[in-house]
């Protein structure tokens, strides 16, 4: 094998090309190209709130990410007193 | 109504291109017979009157005009080769603050009915004045090194261009345009730059053309005068010109030349950032 042929398969580009994949593919869903996490709070709080006194800070909205897969957590803290669901005026 | 084209030259992370390629592609429209205007954003750090050779004629600039210290006319400088090119500095004392998005919507709308370009050249960044460089944009001009922050920027550049401009909260898009600068076919053909079919998979935009990396474009800013106006126009003159070309709708097949120079140039340990 020549040297040429040692330089052409140990290139970077390939490995720029897929970091680059791999991270735009995140920033585009959470942060770089909307607020998706923020919408979600505000409409998750939206939703609890029909039913439930919560504080903003109650609703915790978090994404893991992963290279295959990323994992949305939810964690909604309900004061105890509540405990009963209030049904909605609109429904009898 | 007028029928002129708004175009902001952007791309997140500095040092890619913007100041030359405003320069270059404002110089290629105006010699396609077109009346462009120049307008510098980089408020504090200006440097489009450099790269066209008109510092020294500098008098009032657009944040004097947006404070109405000075009308627009006073402003606008004539280049010194083309009739029909002319540049509107930043400020180079004033607070980046100065510019506000109703001076500057007002600027703009006066230079639409003046001339049939008016070319933004942004700051770095997304803060306020790279903000305001594409606020009335119709379309733009990303430029981007095959290199992965300048790639990353540009998509998020992208992202605000969809989101933060006027056209895009009147429910329309910003038509986009990729222009890959600096570009190293020899070293993209050896696997070490991104290729071009690389950069275009990821962003997603329309390639304007591809400029390859060229001694004459640093030779054409020591001696500020547009790449596409300097003698003996080599490959990067060239790309530029075609571009401005494409710009106006001319459907030019995309080559990517390099000069013959660049060659030896390699082969002698030329450096290549």
């Amino acid at each position: 094998m020549n040297v040429f042929g040692w330089i052409k398969r140990s290139g970077s580009a390939e490995v720029a090309r897929d970091r680059l994949k791999i991270l735009l593919t995140h920033e585009r869903t959470s942060g770089g190209r909307s607020d998706l996490l923020g919408v979600l709070h505000e409409e998750i709080m939206a939703v609890i709130c029909r039913h439930f006194t919560v504080a903003h800070d109650q609703v915790q909205v978090k994404m893991d990410r992963g290279v295959a897969m990323s994992k949305l957590a939810i964690d909604i803290e309900i004061p105890s007193s509540q405990g009963t669901l209030v049904a909605p005026s609109s429904i009898k | 109504m007028s029928k002129a084209k708004v175009l902001v030259i952007t791309s997140g992370k500095g040092g890619v291109g913007k100041t030359t390629s405003t320069a270059a592609l404002g110089a290629g429209l105006a010699q396609t017979g077109q009346t462009v205007v120049v307008v510098d954003f980089d408020v504090g750090l200006r440097n489009l009157d450099l790269v066209m050779g008109a510092e020294r004629r500098v008098v009032f600039d657009l944040i004097n005009v947006i404070q109405g210290a000075a009308k627009l006319p006073q402003a606008l400088i004539r280049d010194k080769h083309l009739d029909t090119l002319w540049l509107l500095p930043a400020s180079q004392t004033r607070d980046k603050d100065a510019l506000t998005t109703k001076g500057v919507g007002t600027v703009i709308a006066e230079l639409r009915q003046k001339f049939d370009w008016v070319i933004c050249d942004s700051p770095a960044g997304i803060e306020r004045g790279a903000m305001l460089a594409m606020r009335y944009a119709d379309a733009a001009v990303i430029v981007t090194n095959p290199e992965v922050s300048s790639v990353r920027d540009s998509d998020r550049i992208i992202g605000l261009l969809d989101a933060k401009t006027e056209k895009a909260e009147r429910g329309e898009q910003v038509e986009k345009h990729l222009l890959i600068a600096r570009y190293d076919a020899g070293r993209a053909a050896r696997g070490e730059m991104l290729r071009i079919e690389d950069v275009l998979e990821i962003l997603s935009v329309p390639l304007l053309g591809v400029v390859p990396e060229s001694e004459e474009v640093l030779r054409a800013s020591n001696v500020g005068s547009p790449v596409t106006l300097c003698n003996g126009a080599g490959a990067a003159a060239r790309a530029y010109y075609d571009a401005a070309r494409r710009l106006r709708g001319e459907n030019l097949p995309i080559t990517i030349s390099t000069d013959r120079k660049s060659l030896f140039a390699r082969v002698f340990g030329r450096r290549v950032a």
